[in-house]
């Protein structure tokens, strides 16, 4: 099973403390080594971000900075595990090390299943 | 959280400990199948305490030491393992002193290194192919005995009993706990890799098991490929063999139709191949070709499954280079299915008759006496240089030894075709 987990948190956070992202590459580093981990990135700043936005048959384009937005999406890693509780334990990890290296940084971890072959695969 | 959902999670740091934890004890005790067994009773340790303690800030040191400790008792109990210090020869204290020491070293730095040697003595020649593979996905893959047998289409108590003779054989072998160097690394990697390709191939070509654990045989043999690759990084052949299995698992959406009907290469959709897939794939073969394994028998297959992944049509499609490369992998490692298969290629770079010479010298070859793709491949090629006649009772012949009713059809409406053309 793929999933994709999604960081987002406020953008004011500032940079992240370096022991944060020794940790971060650390446990990354297990990942791929673990095979598990297939894909990952960091976005840039929404505010040089754009969207291209369809409403009311109207296609518009509207450039960052974005004010109205609290959390925003910051990265991105692609996991191919065998359950969710697999990659609830792999994002509870990630997110204990927030919690032991970043006082104060809130934010949040979405886990996403990515759908896969065995879900198009006939039934029955 | 529930005493269920504890479960569930207790499950998890299983699946991605287990292997590591194997590994650390199997360096320790010296022997895979007690390693598995402490382990397993530090399972049930955190199993009973867990849902009452909650689970701990790092699970996987917990079950670690939970499992070491048990390892020491068994030193301190266990006369057998007494016997066994006896019959090395050695004095029991110092065993003891070694096994402390190996405490101390059996650091995080090393777990990768008792990866690899866990990779390695579970796919140790002594054991049997089919040994090899299932101790193989129960000590690295931490799949179960029943998934294991739900792979393989076989009875639960005979792949338990496998895995049993397995540990067995390796400990009375007393087959060392090591990363082969030396003459004895590249005998002992393929047999790593065959291994790993073996399982891929069960779960891709779809032969027996059951649905589901299908697609789990492949992304297992990937996981494995994957784990592999990082522990031995400077092995060309390893990425070899990583390029092939992502290519081709990334055409799995592709491979089968709404109907469970099988799709062939050149008619699949490329829309629906997995581009984050094709990406690793070309990547690792890359490397591959980087550490100068290009012409490693793996590295070719991938460089032949990336001609097709880079091409965006059936029609950009490269033949003149997977020609050449079949023709590499040919005086590699000669066989009549890669003939067959070169000829297909042959037919697709230089025409046809470039195709039928190829595939005639194999007229005599016993073994694809009775494999339907030999009379279906001359047939077309026939076919195409309108031998009509000839071409027809080739697709004839094909559909009297394929075994696949949908394939059988597919020929008997190309001979049909053929009639129609002569009269």
């Amino acid at each position: 099973m793929r999933f994709m987990m999604i960081v987002k948190s406020a953008e004011r956070s500032g940079p992240p403390p370096q022991a944060l992202m020794e940790a971060i590459d650390k446990l990354g580093e297990e990942a791929v080594k673990a095979g598990t981990m297939i894909a990952s990135g960091g976005l840039a700043p929404s505010a040089v971000s754009t969207r291209v936005r369809l409403s009311k048959g109207q296609l518009t384009k509207i450039d960052g900075p974005f004010t109205e937005a609290k959390e925003v999406v910051g990265g991105y890693a692609v996991f191919e595990l065998k359950s969710k509780e697999e990659a609830i334990e792999g994002v509870m990890r990630f997110m204990e090390l927030h919690k032991k290296h970043w006082p104060g940084w809130e934010g949040e971890t979405e886990i996403r299943q990515i759908f896969g072959a065995e879900d198009f695969a006939p039934k029955g | 959280m529930t005493a269920t959902d504890t479960h569930r999670a207790i499950d998890a740091v299983w699946r991605i400990e287990a292997a590591r934890i194997i590994a650390g004890l199997t360096r320790i005790v010296r022997d895979v199948g007690l390693a598995e067994e402490l382990a397993q009773d530090a399972l049930v340790a955190a199993l009973e305490q867990w849902p009452e303690s909650g689970i701990p800030d790092n699970p996987g040191a917990w079950l670690m030491a939970a499992a070491k400790h048990r390892a020491i008792d068994n030193f301190r109990r266990n006369k057998l393992l007494e016997r066994k210090h006896e019959e090395l020869g050695r004095d029991l204290k110092t065993q003891q002193e070694t096994a402390v020491a190996n405490f101390e070293i059996a650091q995080d730095d090393d777990i990768g290194d008792d990866l690899l040697r866990l990779v390695f003595i579970s796919c140790h020649p002594v054991l049997s192919t089919e040994a090899r593979v299932a101790l193989t996905l129960r000590l690295l893959g931490g799949l179960t005995t029943d998934e294991i047998a739900r792979a393989f289409l076989a009875p639960e108590p005979t792949v338990a009993q496998r895995i049993v003779r397995a540990k067995r054989t390796l400990s009375e072998a007393r087959v060392p706990f090591e990363v082969p160097r030396g003459s004895d690394l590249a005998a002992r990697l393929s047999s790593v890799l065959g291994v790993i390709y073996l399982i891929f191939n069960e779960g891709y070509s779809a032969t027996s098991g059951d649905d589901w654990m299908r697609p789990a045989l492949c992304e297992e043999a990937l996981r494995l490929g994957r784990i592999v690759a990082g522990l031995a990084p400077n092995e060309p052949e390893v990425h070899g063999l990583v390029a092939l299995m992502e290519i081709q698992a990334s055409r799995a959406r592709a491979r089968t139709g709404p109907s469970g009907e099988p799709i062939l290469l050149l008619d699949q959709n490329r829309v629906r191949w997995d581009q984050l897939l094709i990406h690793r794939g070309l990547a690792a073969l890359e490397r591959a070709e980087q550490l100068g394994g290009a012409s490693g028998a793996y590295a070719l297959q991938a460089a032949i499954a990336a001609c097709h992944a880079r091409a965006r049509t059936a029609a950009e499609t490269d033949w003149r280079r997977i020609a050449s490369l079949y023709d590499a992998l040919a005086r590699l490692m000669p066989s009549p299915i890669v003939e067959l298969n070169r000829a297909v290629a042959y037919a697709m770079a230089f025409g046809p008759s470039a195709g039928l010479e190829l595939i005639d010298a194999l007229a005599s070859e016993p073994s694809l006496k009775s494999y339907h793709l030999l009379p279906s491949v001359r047939g077309d090629f026939l076919f195409k240089l309108n031998r009509l006649a000839e071409a027809k009772a080739e697709f004839e012949l094909g559909a009297s030894l394929t075994r696949n009713a949908r394939e059988r059809q597919l020929l008997l409406d190309r001979a049909r075709a053929c009639a129609g053309g002569l009269s």
